[in-house]
């Protein structure tokens, strides 16, 4: 299957390990995977902070860029910010590509490590994404995936909420800790680069000695 | 003050913090326990959402229904303007009635106008009959719940604040049994005693004129069964177009907010029954900037609230700045969209942002309130009404707009912030850098990976690989 990668402006720039893993899962599973080097910003943080003017030429290319392709994301944020804002494109978000248009859940990956999964606001309760995520991590050889507690509530990133709100967001993400160091896992991960770069900052500034990794890298790895 | 300095203040307090987290992690376990019960409860969300959205459509035609039914029941109908305008008449009937003390039911919408205090200065006294309400009026303190107004007390806290004023001089010990008789003994002698009572509506009806409050104590069945006056100050968004809507909303209700199947006290009454109960009702319909609210076709949809606090309860924001950094009665996510709209944008400002768009909130309101929704649309109106359009904020969000608008910019962009400048750099706020570390600016970003696995030589350069063919001119444009 020919498949368009959304790789998203911040991983493109911040985490590109997002984007080569994602490239390296896809391909593996026999997709060819293209990466339309027009791509820039879906506009999402631009909308979520007030300013939908300046976000319509930023959809409006989004949909140019895409508009006739399959889309593959490794953000469930923007994937549910084009789904609402430019239904005509067909965007997947990638543990639902995976296992709902691939049909796999066994992605071959090995990764024997100790991961709690962070599942993300957006995946769901705007995707939905529901299990997907813990279903393919689960198959992964090797893994020893834990329990998260209280994982269903926010991380407290929200965008410019983890600026404009820095305290509130600090105190949220201070409960969000807590719970991913009582878990003793090696790894926390996430369908969303923009949750583990706010989990991830704090944990290398405490020096906790747990890793943020994007759920794409896990089922890239075959160690 | 701004939520964030407001809830700066309040996140340092840790006792606070335990007390909430507490009641909510409690009260959110159970909610979902009663919501799961029902198979209906999704057709019972929209159903309540579909009668709202019918009765704020009819709004004009439903209230006069509702003012004809009420008369016709031996009812006496006010429209209110705003707070001002419900106060003076609450105030002139108690007046009138001779009272110097009222005995209150628990209101918001008598909070919202500070009925209270406007009685006070006119001399008349209101007694809270609400046990959390009785807390909160005693201590001078402020309502942090939109259901349990005294949640960000505790059990000790409440002992000393009654020891220390209706049981003077009495010691209560620990038991909860000793410290609700001390409310209840104070109390008592008020219902016996005092002429008029206030209360708010949960519901009402336009059909019958019928006015509905929904309670837990029974104190509030006390005031509107006892006293010969009876005033009730209703929110216009109130109003039900049919009886039989009811039974969607006393369904909803209880388990949403006290996760309850059904209430303790269900209280309808229908104007005037001549030798049963209050033989003097009053209705004062409020308007206080809902009719501006439904103006708003995006931001109407919070009129539908039904005041059940199942989105405080599962607010993450909330659970740790309590009900007292939203400075309104309406905290929490409702607080977030209602405050501003009703009391004007400029008035709350920074409410709209009191929110990381988490979704819990419109995953439990019982009327499918979009509260994520009309957080982003309140957002885009205080971008456009309040703010300055040259603010270092609005001027940011330009460039970086500009940068993503073409390839050639973007790209250039992303050069200037791995050398920690430009405007994705300076996307990254001083607010971030305090308690997190920023990731290290990797070696290449994604896009020159990309070019150089496809270029000549490249890792798939060999082989027929579709990423090779997709590289466009080096061109910005769009």
């Amino acid at each position: 299957m020919r498949v368009a990668l959304f790789v998203t402006c911040f991983n493109d720039t911040l985490f590109p390990d997002t984007g080569r893993a994602v490239v390296t899962l896809l391909e593996r599973l026999g997709c060819s995977v293209e990466f339309p080097l027009e791509q820039t910003c879906c506009g999402q943080m631009h909308v979520n902070s007030g300013y939908a003017h300046e976000a319509a030429p930023l959809l409006a290319r989004f949909e140019r860029v895409f508009a006739s392709d399959v889309v593959v994301s490794p953000s469930a944020s923007c994937v549910a910010h084009v789904r609402e804002h430019v239904p005509g494109v067909r965007a997947f978000e990638l543990t639902e590509f995976l296992v709902d248009e691939l049909g796999v859940v066994d992605v071959g990956a090995s990764f024997p490590h100790r991961v709690v999964l962070h599942p993300t606001c957006h995946s769901l309760r705007l995707l939905k994404v529901g299990d997907r995520p813990r279903r393919l991590l689960a198959a992964v050889r090797g893994i020893d995936l834990v329990e998260l507690d209280a994982a269903e509530e926010c991380c407290g990133f929200g965008g410019t909420f983890a600026v404009k709100n820095a305290d509130t967001s600090m105190a949220m993400l201070s409960d969000k800790l807590r719970h991913v160091l009582d878990t003793r896992a090696e790894v926390c991960t996430a369908a969303d680069t923009s949750c583990l770069m706010h989990i991830g900052g704090a944990l290398r500034r405490q020096r906790a000695g747990v890793r943020t990794m994007h759920l794409a890298e896990i089922l890239a790895a075959q160690e | 003050m701004s939520f964030p300095a407001a809830a700066r203040t309040t996140l340092a307090d840790a006792q606070l913090r335990r007390n909430l987290g507490k009641a909510t992690t409690l009260i959110r376990e159970k909610r979902l326990r009663a919501v799961s019960e029902l198979p209906d409860w999704e057709a019972l969300r929209a159903a309540g959402e579909a009668i709202k959205a019918r009765a704020m459509a009819t709004l004009p035609e439903q209230l006069e229904r509702l003012e004809a039914s009420v008369t016709q029941a031996g009812g006496v109908v006010h429209w209110a303007r705003d707070g001002a305008e419900a106060n003076a008449i609450v105030a002139g009937i108690a007046r009138s009635n001779g009272a110097d003390e009222v005995i209150k039911v628990k209101s918001l919408a008598t909070d919202e106008i500070g009925l209270n205090e406007a009685l006070e200065a006119s001399g008349i006294r209101a007694i809270e009959t609400d046990l959390a309400e009785l807390i909160v009026q005693l201590a001078h303190d402020k309502q942090s719940h939109i259901l349990v107004p005294a949640i960000h007390k505790n059990r000790a806290e409440i002992r000393a604040l009654f020891e220390r004023t209706i049981a003077a001089g009495q010691s209560l010990g620990n038991e909860a049994s000793a410290i609700a008789e001390a409310a209840r003994t104070h109390l008592r002698a008020k219902f016996l005693s005092v002429p008029v009572a206030v209360s708010g509506a949960n519901f009402g009806v336009a059909e019958t004129g019928t006015v509905v409050v929904v309670e837990s104590e029974g104190n509030g069945r006390m005031c509107v069964t006892l006293p010969r006056v009876l005033v009730t100050v209703m929110g216009i968004e109130k109003v039900l177009p049919q009886w039989r809507d009811l039974e969607v909303f006393l369904q909803l209700l209880p388990r949403s907010s006290t996760a309850e199947r059904m209430n303790p006290y269900t209280s309808l009454w229908t104007g005037v029954t001549p030798g049963d109960g209050p033989q003097e009702f009053h209705l004062v319909l409020l308007d206080n900037g809902r009719t501006r609210v439904l103006a708003d076709e995006i931001g109407r949809a919070a009129l539908h609230c039904i005041r059940c606090s199942a989105c405080l309860n599962v607010c993450p924001v909330y659970e740790r700045v309590g009900g007292q950094a939203y400075e309104s009665v309406y905290p929490g996510p409702i607080g977030a969209i209602l405050t501003p709209q009703l009391r004007g944008l400029d008035a709350a400002p920074s409410l709209p942002w009191a929110s990381s768009l988490c979704g819990a909130c419109y995953e439990v309101c019982p009327v499918k309130i979009d509260i994520p929704s009309i957080l982003v649309h309140l957002r885009g109106r205080v971008v456009r009404e309040q703010k300055s359009s040259l603010s270092p904020e609005a001027l940011a969000m330009k460039a970086m707009a500009a940068a993503f608008g073409s390839r050639r910019r973007y790209e250039g962009a992303q050069r200037l912030a791995r050398l920690g400048r430009g405007p994705l750099a300076r996307a990254a706020l001083p607010g971030w850098t305090a308690m997190r570390d920023l990731p290290e600016p990797p070696r290449e970003t994604f896009r020159d990976w990309w070019r150089l696995r496809h270029r000549p030589g490249g890792d798939v350069a060999g082989r027929a690989s579709p990423g090779g063919l997709v590289l466009p001119p080096d061109e910005g444009s769009s």
